[in-house]
């Protein structure tokens, strides 16, 4: 090997090894930015307190932890369903060509910047939800907020965002459930559909709930979209039709104007959001691992 | 009997279950189809040569987009140039030059988590290592580099995959005609996956355009064309985001809506034609 070589060698190798400097950059910056402050403020009156009202002292993320778990939550709820179905529908029951042209469509729905479903959201969704479902709903709750801006239109445009994440993945993982568990169910004499609910989707359990747990991932992590449609009001929700704020939203929208100290306190809210992320990554990473395949 | 009626039950329970599969796959579709039908019907009329070609006025309201098209383009350069060596670079490594243990393991799983770090976060970090720890302020640069950052497993991944597809045969005919390994990488196995590495840029590429938070945070919101890399700018999706929020103009927001799905679906639709015909046949 020449001397040249070895350099590029090393210099390759410390390309490989720039993700990773990224990921700890990125850990002590953002904890030392905001570690201070939370210490000083104490974790639990952070992560429990009822107000946020940065501006005059109270920095209690609580609402904002139930913002971001109400519209994550309202969207595995619609997404998860449809993901799964859409799955089952792509592996085992439509044909080759079309399903590459599905697959096609989905991957653009994952291309697709949030921005640009928020305001799709802003435009169609709270209209519709202000003019359709308020309606109905004041019959039996008369007080409700009546913006539009809301718990269900945010979950609802975060599950049309995480559909890519579960179809993708969870499709692969019914793909993986080798033959002849199909063929002997077959042969059994179930009929198709009961091989796909009794065999199929239950031997791909676990990359299916990977999945889920990425797509939980993408959702908590959301900003730009949920910022333009849940009316990011800090208070703690009671019903669907409720605005909320989200953790991510508060951040964004905050940062332009924030004073130091308030500044300080949005990164805290960054520790927070990066230790539910990290958590949930690491699980779907390791659980795809495990099944061989890589996490999309 | 018995037997037929257990027949029309489980008849009966086949037609729901494929309808109500079928109903929720083509839910899917519709929300795609109706997506961008949507923004491109009232979008597309109101994008003119003088909303291209003008800069906004009084904060947007009037005037075009122009120097937000180049402020993006100016922010998406950067983060592609910085990103795209580092990426190819990690993707040989793991392909050509790894050799497993826990190293190797314990790099490519933080590569993966760099890629499930929200842009929020990676907004935040950008605000207080690239504006305030190297002092570069609201800059294409400090956009520039935390969106290299962003897009980088997305250009590992996909080089990856391309590199997989080089057959070992190659590989070895190469070495054994006394080609060195670095020879044999550049000679052989790059132009063998040119469209792989193609399709993880031109991604990249859409993640970059599309990015809003990150963006935000990192390279301000400044309004004029920057002249230098230490300028402030703004990008499309940060603008539309501003436009949508301050509600300052309905026909330039769909304008810009329009303007960005448009040019992120070519740039989607681009990748995925590389990937259908090129990618994985060994470049022949």
């Amino acid at each position: 090997m020449k001397n040249y070589e070895k350099v590029i060698e090393k210099v390759i190798l410390l390309s490989a090894i720039v993700a990773t400097i990224s990921v700890a950059l990125i850990t002590v910056f953002i904890f030392q930015s905001g570690l201070p402050i939370l210490i000083q403020y104490g974790l639990i009156d952070f992560i429990f307190g009822t107000t946020w009202s940065p501006t005059n002292g109270y920095y209690g993320i609580l609402p904002l932890i139930a913002g971001t778990l109400s519209v994550t939550i309202g969207a595995l709820i619609i997404g998860v369903p449809i993901g799964v179905a859409c799955a089952v529908f792509l592996s085992e029951i439509l044909a080759k060509k079309p399903a590459k042209v599905f697959k096609f469509a989905i991957e653009l729905l994952a291309g697709i910047p949030s921005v640009v479903y928020g305001f799709f959201g802003l435009v169609v969704l709270i209209p519709a939800i202000r003019n359709y479902i308020l309606p109905i709903y004041q019959i039996f709750a008369p007080n409700v907020s009546t913006t539009g801006f809301s718990i269900l239109a945010g979950a609802a445009i975060l599950a049309i965002m995480i559909l890519p994440t579960i179809v993708s993945m969870s499709e692969n993982a019914i793909t993986a459930v080798p033959h002849e568990y199909k063929e002997a169910s077959l042969a059994l004499g179930a009929n198709k559909m009961e091989t796909m609910v009794r065999v199929l989707v239950p031997t791909a359990k676990s990359g299916i709930l990977s999945s889920i747990i990425l797509g939980m991932g993408r959702a908590i992590g959301e900003t730009m979209a949920v910022l333009l449609i849940t009316g990011n009001m800090a208070k703690m929700p009671n019903t669907v039709l409720d605005p909320v704020a989200t953790l991510t939203g508060t951040i964004a929208m905050e940062m332009g104007y924030a004073s130091p100290t308030h500044q300080q306190v949005l990164f805290a809210v960054g520790i927070i959001l990066f230790i539910i992320i990290m958590i949930l990554n690491i699980i779907a990473q390791i659980s795809v691992r495990r099944l061989g395949g890589n996490a999309v | 009997m018995a037997q037929t009626h257990l027949q029309k039950v489980k008849t009966f329970k086949n037609i729901v279950f494929y309808g109500i599969i079928g109903t929720l796959a083509a839910l899917t579709l519709a929300a795609l189809i109706i997506i961008i039908s949507y923004i491109l019907m009232n979008g597309l009329s109101h994008i003119d040569f003088e909303f291209l070609s003008q800069d906004p006025r009084k904060m947007g309201r009037e005037g075009g987009i122009f120097s937000v098209i180049i402020g993006t383009l100016y922010v998406t350069g950067v983060g592609i140039v910085i990103a795209t060596p580092i990426g190819v670079a990690a993707a040989i490594y793991f392909t050509e030059y790894a050799k497993g243990g826990k190293g190797v393991t314990i790099i490519r799983f933080f590569t993966e988590i760099l890629a499930g770090i929200p842009s929020i976060i990676f907004g935040l970090f950008g605000f207080a290592f690239f504006v305030i720890f190297l002092g570069m302020g609201w800059s294409v640069i400090s956009g520039g580099l935390t969106l290299a950052m962003m897009v980088l497993p997305t250009l590992v991944r996909a080089t990856e995959e391309s590199l997989k597809t080089v057959p070992m045969a190659y590989r070895e005919g190469s070495l054994s005609l006394g080609a060195t390994k670095w020879q044999t990488i550049t000679k052989v196995i790059i132009p063998c996956c040119k469209p792989g590495i193609l399709t993880g840029l031109i991604l990249g590429i859409g993640r970059a355009i599309g990015e809003s938070a990150a963006i935000m945070l990192t390279v301000g919101g400044s309004l004029r064309v920057p002249t230098s890399l230490f300028d402030s700018t703004r990008t499309m999706a940060v603008h539309l985001y501003t436009l949508a929020s301050e509600g300052l103009s309905m026909e330039r927001t769909y304008a810009t809506a329009a303007l960005l799905i448009f040019i992120v679906l070519v740039i989607n639709g681009t990748a995925t034609l590389i990937t259908n015909n090129l990618g994985g046949s060994n470049g022949n």
